[in-house]
């Protein structure tokens, strides 16, 4: 299946992957702060909806407990590169070695829930995360000394020796006469993130690893009668989304500057899997075109509300901007069910065939 | 002792009123195979009609509409959308479902907006006593009722066509088709006592000691997801003994949260996921569900 999905992709697929890429590079010279701000917030996003289309579409588990991995992942980072000696614990190290901590943490405990995901599959893998979204709300709010409790905590930016991803050192950097200031420089450190999780993911769906995923998905039986071990291939895939849910959240605790506890509920899980479903599930690029959706539409929504005559401010009892973005992703994804097999990934596969199949049976006409 | 007792009795209730809401996962899932997350949105339309229609129908016709409406709209979500999926498979009904609970829950929120609807129910704020308990009134009716209903239940999946039609399509669906028997109709029904029983149990959720309708009552209908998957997925007492346990658990939570600060607060929140988390990494299958055999 994945082969013939590389194969056939071909010449198209790849262009339109390569202008997507170099608009992401190009953009950040034209956009604006609040532009800027929502790019960030989508490839965060990004980062996690693949790790969950790998669980999800790949290995055909549910999970509703991705947000408690990213609240994991997001605590992590913070308290690590937190400054120390303050009201909570901050432990000063540097920021690349804690965003590679947050992967490793939140994988970690993808694997301490290994007994129960290992053992369960499908949707009652997903009953049993759900679990795991409340506890972990539970957790953020009590361990006060390192989250902050419910107010939250603010998060130090990112930094490499000599260079910061935030306003200062330096503190004037300019590249073709636009002033690259912390956001500019962060759209570029997340881009790097983005494109190396979706790099590996791809890597993983083709290798030995991810066929026998795909076939854990269609049948437990026939891969354990092929040599696979169904548990250990279900925990594996568990835990791998915990690691880019991991490093998801401490790129979602970068961009926001400052996490609180209802900032990982089961809202967030539900947003991630809206995300993968109207991608399509298993797409990596699908989860990355869903992901930029869903967390690009309500800030949109938000931010033009006043010059959108249908929509009304919040709490005037109108239609406010969150409302309307949660009403369209409702129906989409009604939609993409009733009507898109395989969603957004699945409906281009199928138009690119029929767009591609008359020109060559011309060709061999002629 | 009085106090213990009386926690004990005000689990037990709060955990019938779970119970109402797990069996109608169990009866969708056994009918339907769809593990249905639009439950806790149907539960706050059957609680939000009942809020609405008391003051010009009189309590009792407004709960009965409730009821009604929200039997229908849990019917026509599975006929109109669940019976369409283009990839019809758990999964993806589980996900079609979380779409339809968006859209309820944004709707019925938009409505309610930041109030909170009383129901007009007409045993207010009395309570109850017998031998040294109080007990809130609604809770105590609510517990009667929620017998009756389980009987009646039981008596339905025993001894009607509809019982036998959700046997048999929880077995083997196609198998069951080619028998005749009308899986439209079976799974219909299945879903509309599920949105009815949810009503009901809305309407007490929303009564004293609760302040009324207000939108986080969809989030009850979660709490009792651990109740069903605690009870085993397929098993109709399964689903009322995981209410109880949940019930009870939580109760016991709350009443004695003084001495249980080491858990840190309001974790009478947290248990019944907690629980259901413990029963699972010992029984993956839940107390009472049959280990699901696999047929090559």
């Amino acid at each position: 299946m994945s082969e013939r999905m590389t194969r056939s992709a071909g010449v198209p697929m790849l262009a339109l992957g390569g202008l997507a890429l170099l608009a992401a590079l190009a953009l950040p010279l034209w956009l604006d702060d609040f532009w800027l701000q929502t790019g960030l917030f989508a490839m965060a996003a990004v980062v996690g909806a693949i790790g969950l289309t790998l669980l999800v579409g790949v290995a055909g588990q549910l999970s509703l407990g991705h947000a408690f991995f990213i609240g994991v992942g997001a605590y992590t980072y913070t308290v690590l590169v937190g400054e120390p000696g303050e009201r909570v614990l901050g432990l000063g190290l540097p920021p690349l070695l804690a965003l590679v901590a947050a992967g490793a943490v939140a994988g970690m405990a993808g694997a301490l829930f290994s007994p129960i995901a290992g053992r369960l599959r499908g949707i009652y893998l997903g009953l049993a995360s759900l679990g795991l979204v409340f506890l972990g709300r539970h957790l953020w709010i009590n361990l006060e000394d390192l989250t902050g409790g419910f107010n939250g905590r603010s998060v130090e930016p990112f930094a490499v020796p000599g260079f910061s991803f935030s306003n200062h050192d330096p503190d004037y950097l300019a590249v073709l006469g636009t002033e690259f200031d912390g956001l500019h420089r962060q759209w570029y450190l997340f881009l790097a993130v983005a494109l190396l999780a979706a790099w590996f993911a791809y890597g993983v769906k083709s290798s030995r690893v991810g066929r026998a995923l795909a076939s854990v998905r269609d049948s437990e039986v026939a891969a354990a009668s092929v040599g696979i071990n169904v548990t250990t291939a279900k925990a594996t895939v568990f835990t791998l989304s915990s690691v880019y849910a991991g490093v998801g959240g401490a790129l979602m605790a970068l961009a926001f500057s400052r996490i609180a506890p209802d900032s990982f509920g089961l809202l967030l899980s539900i947003d991630y899997l809206v995300m993968i479903v109207l991608g399509g599930v298993g797409s990596v690029a699908g989860a990355s075109a869903g992901a930029v959706f869903v967390s690009v539409l309500p800030l949109v929504l938000a931010e033009y509300s006043a010059q959108l005559p249908f929509l009304s401010d919040v709490g005037s009892g109108g239609l406010d901007g969150a409302t309307l973005s949660r009403l369209i992703y409702g129906a989409a994804i009604v939609a993409v069910l009733l009507f898109l097999r395989g969603g957004l990934a699945g409906g281009l596969d199928r138009l690119r065939q029929r767009l591609v199949a008359p020109t060559s049976k011309e060709t061999v006409a002629s | 002792m009085s106090y213990l007792l009386s926690q004990l009795v005000n689990g037990l209730s709060l955990g019938l009123v779970l119970g109402l809401i797990a069996v109608g996962f169990v009866v969708v899932f056994k009918a339907t195979g769809v593990l249905n997350l639009a439950h806790g949105s149907v539960l706050l339309l059957g609680a939000y009609l009942v809020a609405k229609l008391h003051e010009p129908l009189g309590f009792w016709l407004a709960a009965a509409a409730g009821v009604l409406g929200a039997a229908v709209v849990a019917a026509l979500i599975n006929t109109l959308l669940v019976r369409r999926v283009a990839e019809p498979n758990p999964g993806t009904f589980a996900i079609l479902t979380i779409g339809v609970d968006i859209l309820l829950l944004t709707e019925l929120t938009r409505e309610i907006g930041n109030d909170v609807l009383s129901n007009g129910a007409p045993w207010g704020a009395d309570v109850v006593e017998f031998a040294g308990v109080t007990l809130p009134a609604s809770r105590a009716i609510a517990a009667v009722l929620a017998i009756v209903l389980f009987g009646v239940l039981g008596l339905l999946a025993a001894r009607t066509n509809w019982g036998i039609g959700m046997r048999a399509a929880a077995a083997d669906g196609d198998t069951a088709s080619l028998m005749g028997i009308r899986l439209s109709r079976t799974s219909a029904t299945g879903w509309a006592l599920a949105g009815a029983f949810a009503a009901i149990a809305g309407v007490f959720l929303t009564s004293f000691p609760a302040t009324g309708v207000t939108p986080s009552v969809s989030l009850v209908a979660l709490a009792a997801i651990p109740a069903w998957v605690l009870g085993g997925f397929d098993s109709i007492p399964g689903a009322i003994v995981g209410g109880l346990v949940i019930g009870v658990a939580q109760a016991f939570a709350v009443g004695y949260e003084s001495e249980l600060h080491f858990l840190g607060r309001g974790f009478g929140e947290v248990v019944p996921y907690a629980v259901m988390l413990l029963v699972l990494l010992v029984r993956p299958q839940g107390l009472f569900g049959g280990k699901e055999a696999i047929r090559v």
